[in-house]
């Protein structure tokens, strides 16, 4: 359980770090927070001929206003966008899904970025991020461009990022004020991986219906699943009526979850089911208190 | 003080001269790039009071301060701490014959049993009261999660942070990390 042997770089600027992965390609591993490139060294699931450690590079991270929304540097740690003021305003769905990311020690260390880049299906972020139609940065020495999470993912651990290019920042829109959020998952304890999970935002109009709802589930494929037919589903409907359960129901159609360890495929889309369920309840309840407390 | 067993190095990206702060005294040491803190810390700076559990960020066992923030020393390199200062359990009591508040409630409500876990326990115990001095139960249970123990079946361990909480270990606190 050591780390392979590998040249250690630390570059203190992004231009230095796109060229060593320009230079190194694939032989080139970004280490962010390390909270998983570390344990995949350590257990030799990694063998990086260079290791760029990206931590001394300072304009990649910070937490600021954009454009009604945020704008998250890679680098910039998950217990910053947890506590950050600004991110609660613009974005409650990311401060309501932060506790449920690893424990607060992986918190402390584990990168905005290097979670999205990682492309774990079982992740919350990347389920987080696509729910807020969120935009990746990323940049390489021939320029920079713009992915939207939507497509970012392609499979476990796989993102649509070239071995020449670093995720630098990403940008996530505002949510519209009184939009309420949740994320529900089930994991044997909390910080662990989820064996299904569902991030949700939806708003509610004046009589009480659903405006629109943004449903994201994940750990049940191999990426994270925009629940469209669920999303319109629920589009005009009572947030305590029967759209509710034909959503669910269609969620389990949408997702295509495998059988491990901590649960069965079949197991995996009945929790998918419960979890569409919670997940418009606690996003409408927070709606309303939203609504109530007028502050958002 | 310094502690200086540093050598000259000759490829800067397969060894680096490192210089940490641990526990108020100041160490420097050359080590593979590929070192883990926690590995580093255990070593070269012969502070074994952190222990190795699973090795890949899991258990909580190895659970340091690194300038004041609980991290896992598995999920590091050493040499990313060069120029940072770190409070290991050994940095934990305020003397030599004296336990902490944590401590002492953790000997007090038999919070170990084998005694693996405890360092990281008690660090992040100890984290947990000085940002939230009097935790609910659910509260301490959340903050705990992450650290495994295969003797206590937990009760003890929640009851002893609970017991150091009333006893007053993260009053007025904030600022007794290193």
């Amino acid at each position: 359980m050591k780390p392979p042997r590998f040249h250690y770089r630390d570059p203190a600027t992004v231009e230095e770090t796109v060229a060593i992965l320009a230079e190194h390609g694939d032989d080139a591993k970004v280490l962010a927070g390390g909270q998983s490139l570390m344990p995949m060294l350590s257990m030799r699931l990694a063998y990086p001929e260079q290791l760029v450690d990206i931590n001394r590079v300072a304009e990649l991270e910070g937490i600021t206003a954009h454009d009604g929304g945020v704008r998250i540097g890679a680098l910039t740690r998950h217990s910053a966008a947890e506590h950050s003021e600004i991110v609660a305003r613009a974005c409650p769905l990311i401060t309501t899904g932060m506790p449920w990311i690893g424990h607060r020690a992986i918190r402390n260390r584990g990168t905005i970025g290097g979670s999205l880049a990682h492309a774990d299906p079982a992740a919350e972020l990347p389920a987080i991020m696509t729910a807020l139609d969120a935009t990746a940065i990323a940049t390489s020495a021939g320029g920079r461009r713009e992915i939207p999470l939507g497509e970012f993912f392609e499979m476990p651990l796989v993102s649509v990022l070239g071995s020449d290019e670093l995720l630098t920042e990403i940008l996530v829109p505002g949510q519209p004020a009184g939009e309420g959020s949740a994320l529900v998952e089930l994991a044997r304890r909390q910080g662990d991986f989820a064996v299904a999970g569902v991030a949700a935002t939806l708003t509610l109009t004046g009589d009480g219906a659903i405006g629109r709802a943004r449903m994201v589930a994940f750990s049940v494929a191999p990426v994270p699943v925009r629940l469209t037919g669920p999303e319109q589903i629920l589009a005009g409907a009572d947030p305590a009526g029967d759209a509710v359960e034909e959503a669910a129901q269609a969620a389990s159609r949408e997702i295509s979850p495998t059988s491990d360890l901590h649960g069965t495929a079949d197991y995996r889309r009945s929790v998918t089911v419960e979890l569409v369920k919670r997940a418009v309840a606690h996003a409408a309840a927070d709606a309303r208190a939203r609504a109530e407390g007028g502050a958002r | 003080m310094t502690d200086v067993r540093s050598t000259p190095v000759a490829d800067p990206t397969l060894s680096r001269a490192v210089s940490v702060t641990a526990n108020g005294r100041r160490y420097e040491r050359t080590v593979p790039t590929r070192k883990t803190l926690a590995d580093f810390i255990r070593e070269d700076l012969g502070l074994t009071g952190t222990h190795l559990g699973c090795e890949h960020g899991v258990c909580g066992a190895c659970t340091v301060r690194l300038d004041g923030e609980i991290v896992r020393s598995c999920l590091m390199l050493a040499v990313q701490c060069d120029g940072r200062t770190l409070q290991t359990i050994e940095g934990v009591a305020p003397g030599p014959d004296e336990l902490s508040v944590v401590q002492e409630a953790f000997w007090e409500k038999h919070g170990l049993q084998c005694g693996f876990c405890t360092p990281g326990m008690v660090l992040t115990a100890t984290d947990l009261l000085q940002r939230t001095p009097h935790p609910t139960e659910a509260e301490v249970r959340e903050a705990m999660g992450g650290n495994l123990c295969r003797c206590t079946g937990y009760q003890f361990i929640v009851d002893a942070v609970l017991h150091a909480a009333e006893a007053g270990a993260g009053d007025g606190a904030a600022e007794e990390a290193t």
